[in-house]
């Protein structure tokens, strides 16, 4: 260790003086000038672990994959890092991955703009993940080389560029990796001069959000949004572009109506109000290419009516009657998909997406005896526009005196909703449907109903429900 | 060891300047009357007193894609050049222009301001990206087109391509060494990029001799000797161009990476006499 920090002082000490005289000569006064809270050590690997340097391997992951070897070093130094991916079905672990922590407090990397050190592998391979700031404690300021790092059979130098260097004033993630086998089989792979470092050929910085793209979102009000595939792409002269995926706690985010979507300190975005909002970012001065634009959803009307009066089958406010789902992917023309997976804060909504009919079945000891029930009552959103001629059919199955589907006593019927029923369908907002049962016709019996069906044109695909029970007036 | 040196001393040089202590000594330059200088201080237009535009591409005048195969369409609009927080600015866009795929813009001082001998500098931050090929560069006076190129004479103080951020090129161009062949040498950053800071481009140019330099490194001298043909240097005149292209033989066309739009930021450009 001591060998190490003696060589780095050896080479940096006379420039620093040097720099220290020009500006001293030009400058009166070099007041201000306070001690780092941390050290800067860039050393992370050079001839061995730097100080404060510990090894944490990712649970499931071959934990003894890391060692320090001798023989395959770069250049002529003492011992390089070896990493050993284990085969396909190794007893030890699937795959190799760790992350290397300084446990002294944290590093400020502040002054430098990359990671940089030289691989190479036993065969050539990519490596899935590799970069800094994963340190088990919320990996705040998380790097990775987009698409994985490709290695050869000899010394290649690599650059993992710092996204904004100025948030790294305490970092404890000083390199992590992670990595599976090739075709099934194990290999290893050396990594040398591991070291942070202000390099002046590293430039053009293109942030971007959401992959570059305006995409767009629907979030329940009270849910929060992540933004997703951040990164940044910088040009490093000699190596060419090179692009990283970055924690959102790098970027400043921006939200053109904060009333609905309001941005938090670590990059997420809450949805507070209704109405839309779109967000971009700015990574160090460099507006982000990309955005995306939410569109808050609100939850649906709270259910008001005395639950002596109500059957319910799905409602956060009543005792729901038992089903036995919420989607029984009915083969073979079935296309819908979405059950009620929806959690909101405690609020259960179900999505129903690539809508063409989906059923909501309760047999058996679950039927429901609707008999002195006058109306159903289901709350809808329809996402998508709306068309002429797009319905929403609502269908009760009731299975009659037997209790059992077929037996010739079978009764349904159905109400269909369009623009222009009452209630009308609407886009991008909830109605709250009060069906009264007469308008089910053909629904002659109703003491042991048995399923709820929606069926739509195809066209209404993306579709919201929520408070569906049966009441009495 | 050399090149640690010259390290040292460009952040020492830097540093003095960027702090207005003291200028460094320009030590043998015998040009430091400025006699023709713009420093882009006026947000706005380029001064037609000043200079001309070039408009199109090339094949108005017969030498369509400006004799190298450049894709771009040279305008005079904003888009494309205006002064702005105190640069000139030249961008290049990818966009459909008059039957062109890319616009940028091109400047020149002929019949405006043309003279002979002097140094020539100008501090320019570089743009980037596969494709782009900014230029600061004079060329000789035709005598009303009875000489033609490359017997004028051509002085290229800095070339580049937006491929390669840490390489400029300085060159000339005449008689029996001209295109491929010209005179030519390459200064590059070992530690920072052309596209990242602002850097001094000039030439010392006299009888018989042609000094290139970058932030008042003297990194070429070309005389006579080096030459392959006539030196035609030491009595016509010669006026300021400077365009950025885009795509030609020098580079070669941009790709899909090449992030658009391009913008080279010139400070000043001065021209001082003995």
């Amino acid at each position: 260790m001591k060998t190490v920090y003696l060589k780095f002082m050896k080479r940096f000490i006379p420039a620093s003086l040097v720099l220290f005289i020009a500006i001293a000569a030009c400058e009166r006064s070099v007041d201000g000038l306070s001690e780092p809270t941390f050290t800067e050590n860039p050393i992370v690997f050079a001839d061995g672990f730097s100080s404060g340097l510990e090894y944490y391997p990712f649970s499931g992951t071959k934990l003894n994959a890391f060692s320090v070897d001798n023989q395959s070093t770069y250049g002529n130094s003492s011992a390089s890092m070896r990493f050993d991916v284990p085969n396909y079905g190794d007893p030890s672990g699937a795959f190799a991955g760790a992350f290397f922590r300084d446990d002294n407090g944290g590093r400020n990397l502040s002054s430098y703009n990359a990671l940089t050190f030289y691989i190479k592998a036993s065969t050539a391979s990519t490596i899935s993940e590799i970069g800094f700031g994963l340190n088990g404690e919320g990996d705040k300021y998380r790097v990775g080389i987009s698409g994985g790092l490709r290695v050869a059979t000899f010394w290649q130098k690599v650059v993992i560029p710092i996204p904004d260097a100025s948030k790294l004033t305490q970092e404890k993630g000083m390199f992590w990796y992670s990595t599976g086998p090739v075709d099934g089989n194990g290999y290893s792979f050396w990594i040398d001069e591991l070291k942070f470092e202000n390099l002046g050929s590293i430039g053009q910085s293109r942030p971007y959000i959401e992959g570059g793209n305006d995409s767009n979102s629907s979030v329940f009000e009270g849910q929060d949004y992540s933004v997703n595939n951040v990164g940044v792409t910088f040009n490093v002269a000699d190596l060419g572009d090179i692009s990283v995926s970055a924690s959102s706690s790098y970027f400043n985010f921006i939200s053109t109506d904060p009333t609905v979507a309001a941005i938090n300190a670590d990059g997420s975005v809450s949805i507070i109000g209704g109405g839309t909002a779109t967000i971009t970012a700015v990574l160090n001065g460099v507006a982000a290419t990309g955005s995306v634009a939410i569109t808050s959803i609100a939850l649906a009307p709270e259910p008001t009516r005395d639950a002596a009066n109500v059957i319910s089958v799905f409602s956060d406010k009543y005792v729901n009657s038992p089903v036995d789902y919420f989607n029984g992917y009915w083969a073979p023309y079935q296309t819908t998909k979405g059950q009620d997976d929806i959690d909101v804060n405690g609020n259960k909504v179900i999505k129903y997406s690539e809508l063409n009919f989906v059923g909501i079945e309760f047999q058996g000891d679950k039927t429901i005896d609707a008999s002195t029930m006058t109306h159903f009552h289901v709350d809808i959103y329809v996402e998508d526009s709306l068309k002429a001629g797009d319905y929403l059919d609502v269908k009760l199955q009731d299975l009659g005196v037997d209790n059992i589907f077929g037996g010739n006593n079978d009764r349904a019927g159905t109400v269909r909703l369009t623009a222009s029923s009452s209630p009308s369908l609407i886009n991008g907002g909830w109605i709250s449907a009060d069906l009264a049962l007469t308008r089910f016709a053909g629904l002659s019996t109703k003491s042991n109903l048995a399923q709820i069906v929606f069926i739509s044109d195809g066209k209404i695909a993306n579709v919201l429900i929520d408070n569906m029970y049966f009441y009495k007036e | 060891m050399k090149k640690q040196l010259s390290l040292i001393f460009i952040f020492f040089a830097t540093i003095l300047v960027q702090n207005g202590c003291q200028k460094e000594d320009d030590e043998g330059s015998r040009y430091t009357k400025l006699v023709w200088q713009d420093e882009f201080d006026v947000d706005g237009s380029v001064s037609t007193e000043r200079w001309a535009f070039d408009i199109g591409t090339g094949a108005e005048i017969g030498l369509p894609g400006w004799g190298n195969n450049e894709l771009q369409y040279y305008s005079d609009r904003s888009e494309n050049i205006q002064i702005k927080d105190g640069n000139l600015e030249i961008t290049a866009r990818r966009e459909s222009y008059n039957g062109s795929s890319y616009t940028s813009a091109k400047i020149h001082t002929k019949g405006i301001f043309q003279t002979t001998f002097g140094r020539f500098e100008a501090r320019i931050k570089l743009p980037f990206g596969q494709g782009i090929w900014p230029a600061f560069w004079l060329l000789g006076d035709d005598s009303n087109g009875t000489v033609v190129w490359p017997a004028i004479g051509e002085i290229d103080i800095m070339e580049y391509r937006g491929q390669q951020p840490t390489i400029i090129h300085g060159t000339i161009h005449g008689p029996g060494y001209s295109g491929g062949n010209g005179v030519t040498d390459s200064y590059a950053l070992s530690n920072g990029r052309f596209d990242s800071d602002f850097y001094v481009f000039a030439v010392e140019w006299g009888p018989d001799y042609i000094e290139y330099y970058v932030n008042d490194i003297l990194y070429n001298k070309i005389t006579p000797k080096d030459a392959n043909g006539e030196w035609v240097f030491n009595d016509n005149e010669f006026y300021i161009i400077l365009n950025m292209a885009v795509g030609g033989t020098f580079l070669g066309p941009p790709n899909s990476s090449t992030p658009f739009p391009q913008t080279m930021f010139v400070d000043y450009v001065r021209v001082y006499s003995e």
